[in-house]
């Protein structure tokens, strides 16, 4: 077996645990591999990407026996290896972007360690074809989080990771109790060997329960409506470049990915959890953008507004599995499908850059209040172009990524006759607009009282964002047929052919 | 803070070697009998916080104690990294690989690569508790200070 999948998780641990060691010599050894070190993994997951390879990993070497999975398999797909890209691009921008910006703070190794040990985390969660080790790298992911949430030790930042940790816990306690209800109905723990023993029995009532558990449990690390308690705190009390890893990365690894692989690949959907995952994705897409709106801090008002574009992501998907569970047009569900993996990766891009942005306004102004800031687009020409970008991107303005993601949800969601979905996620685009022009008025235009003399930010600042904002842009090439047909395309089916899954994995 | 009297010293002079071998039992019998790395090492970890509790921390050097403990976690999770890669090297080449001979089953040299990554995991986990354990007395001295 020459694969190499486990690097996703060998280097950046090996990397997360070398910086305490070798860190102590110099301070630039941490800020120099963690940028390296993510490049790597960066090209190692596009060549895959692109050579749209599908690998199954036996770790340890432990042979099925009798055709069931004994030992941990690490899955790789085209739907983990896009997400895999997403983790590992934005993991390199945003640690190139710490170079100057953790500056600010003292124990930088300890920032660098925590960081790559978080990535770490994600890609296990991301590759595992396992329940429980998904469970396990979940935990050293979301941890490590928590840690990173309270790094600036203030009052703010330590109550925010202390309300995150809280409810953190409550989730995963919600998820072991799923995981071990699933074992002792299946006795087995592996995705693809649950799902052959969930399609012959029909203990329907039992497979609700473990549903709904699911749903709340990981509809909390996604910050889905009515568990998003954490996210505005969390968000706007961590570092900058954290706040765009949780935003950007993080709440799509641990949360929305692992629902959409659990529901697509693991049960067989009924009708009432394909509604009540497209009602939960409606309501975070209407109230994130209403609680948006009327917030001061920069950071606040970018996390409410992730719940609401994570409801545009769940609405996708919620309707492609309304289609495929009442047996409508494949075609509808592949298109909504296909539109929700779009905006995933868009969101990933251009929410990141707005955090990153606020960073840089943060980095220069030391303040995120929108009402004491103004008129910064004289001082600080790049910061300014990269968030007019981003805003235009995540409000749905053409020719950005954006636009055409939140358009072939709305087409799927008109085709599958959801007329009200359809309706509301325009008005709520629009409404995104509103917040958005609202921030970009507030902090880069209008009447500049406070801050003179700001410089811009440092290269290793600028450069990512100028990096995001291009990817903003060029993203949009995605809607062209023949490049879907490269990425997104072989993604929609993995999700919706339950089979080619399962087989991937028990027929190895 | 101070050390407790000196019949409680005594004692946990006496146990503490005790406590210390017994961890290292349970670790190097880790794949023949219940327990192993995290039971050992808890063990380990149990020995030393014991003493420090009854001698005080006016003994110690709290914070050198501290950075080396922290220094053998790390050093010991990447050991147990290394002997995972080493697996993708040897035999059939697969992370995680026990490319060493097995032995006889019941012997206490046997099963291969097990009882070194039991070692490995005890000195972690030994290490980690001690490190959190001197973090949250640290801790506690500089508040009163």
């Amino acid at each position: 077996m020459d694969s190499l999948i486990p690097l996703f998780v060998i280097i950046p641990l090996a990397t997360a645990f070398l910086i305490p060691i070798i860190g102590k010599l110099t301070i630039y050894f941490a800020k120099t591999i963690t940028p390296v070190v993510l490049l790597i993994l960066c090209f190692y997951s596009i060549t895959l990407l692109l050579s749209n390879s599908k690998e199954t990993y036996i770790v340890g070497g432990w042979q099925p026996v009798e055709d069931i999975p004994i030992g941990i398999y690490l899955v790789l797909d085209s739907f983990s290896i896009l997400i895999l890209c997403i983790i590992s691009i934005i993991g390199f921008l945003v640690s190139f972007y710490s170079f100057e910006y953790i500056s600010y703070y003292t124990s930088e190794n300890n920032f660098y360690a925590l960081f790559c040990l978080m990535i770490a985390g994600m890609n296990g969660v991301v590759l595992s074809g396992d329940i429980f080790n998904l469970f396990v790298f979940l935990e050293i992911s979301v941890i490590a989080s928590y840690a990173l949430v309270a790094f600036g030790v203030g009052k703010n930042e330590l109550e925010a990771s202390f309300k995150y940790q809280v409810l953190g816990n409550i989730a995963s306690f919600l998820i072991l109790l799923s995981i071990s209800l699933l074992y002792w109905q299946t006795k087995t723990l592996n995705i693809a060997d649950i799902s052959e023993v969930l399609q012959t029995s029909d203990d329907s009532a039992f497979l609700k329960f473990t549903q709904v558990l699911l749903i709340s449990g990981f509809g909390l690390k996604a910050a889905i409506i009515p568990f998003h308690a954490w996210i505005p705190d969390a968000h706007s009390s961590a570092p900058s470049p954290v706040s765009a890893m949780l935003s950007g990365v993080l709440i799509k690894a641990v949360g929305v990915y692992v629902i959409i692989r659990l529901f697509f690949n693991m049960f067989v959907f009924t009708h009432e959890i394909a509604m009540v995952i497209t009602v939960l994705g409606t309501l975070s897409m209407i109230i994130g953008a209403l609680l948006a709106i009327n917030q001061s801090d920069i950071k606040r008002l970018l996390a409410y507004s992730s719940i609401s574009q994570i409801g545009y992501i769940i609405i996708g998907f919620g309707i492609g599995m309304v289609v495929l569970s009442k047996g409508g047009k494949v075609s509808i569900a592949v298109l909504a499908i296909a539109g929700a993996l779009f905006h995933m990766v868009n969101h990933a891009v251009f929410k990141g850059l707005l955090f990153l942005c606020a960073g840089a306004v943060e980095y220069r102004t030391n303040t995120r209040d929108m009402g004491q800031l103004g008129g910064l687009a004289e001082n600080m020409p790049i910061t300014s172009t990269s968030s007019l970008g981003a805003s235009l991107s995540i409000s749905g303005i053409p020719p950005f990524n954006g636009f055409f993601s939140k358009l072939i949800i709305i087409i799927a969601a008109v085709q599958a006759r959801f007329y009200l979905v359809a309706f509301l996620a325009v008005v709520v685009s629009i409404i995104t607009l509103a917040y958005f022009l609202k921030f970009q008025k507030r902090v880069f235009y209008g009447v500049n009282k406070n801050y003179k003399n700001v410089k811009e930010v440092p290269f290793a600042m600028s450069f990512s964002m100028i990096v995001l904002v291009v990817l903003c842009l060029g993203l949009s090439i995605l809607v062209i047929p023949s490049i879907r047909e490269l990425i997104l395309d072989p993604a929609v089916n993995t999700l919706i052919n339950m089979d080619q899954y399962i087989n991937q994995v028990i027929q190895y | 803070m101070k050390g407790m009297s000196i019949i409680v010293k005594k004692v946990a002079q006496l146990i503490a070697g005790f406590v210390f071998l017994y961890g290292i039992y349970i670790i190097a019998h880790g794949h023949l009998t219940p327990g192993g790395g995290f039971a050992g090492g808890a063990l380990l970890a149990g020995a030393y916080i014991l003493s420090i509790l009854a001698y005080g921390s006016d003994y110690l050097k709290l914070k050198e104690e501290q950075t080396e403990s922290s220094l053998s976690e790390s050093i010991s999770i990447l050991l147990i990294l290394m002997l995972a890669v080493a697996g993708m090297l040897m035999g059939i080449k697969v992370f995680f690989n026990n490319f060493l001979p097995k032995g006889t089953i019941g012997e206490l040299i046997s099963a291969g690569a097990i009882p070194l990554y039991n070692i490995f995991i005890g000195i972690e986990v030994a290490s980690a508790l001690l490190t959190i354990f001197l973090a949250l007395i640290i801790y506690k001295e500089e508040i009163e200070e």
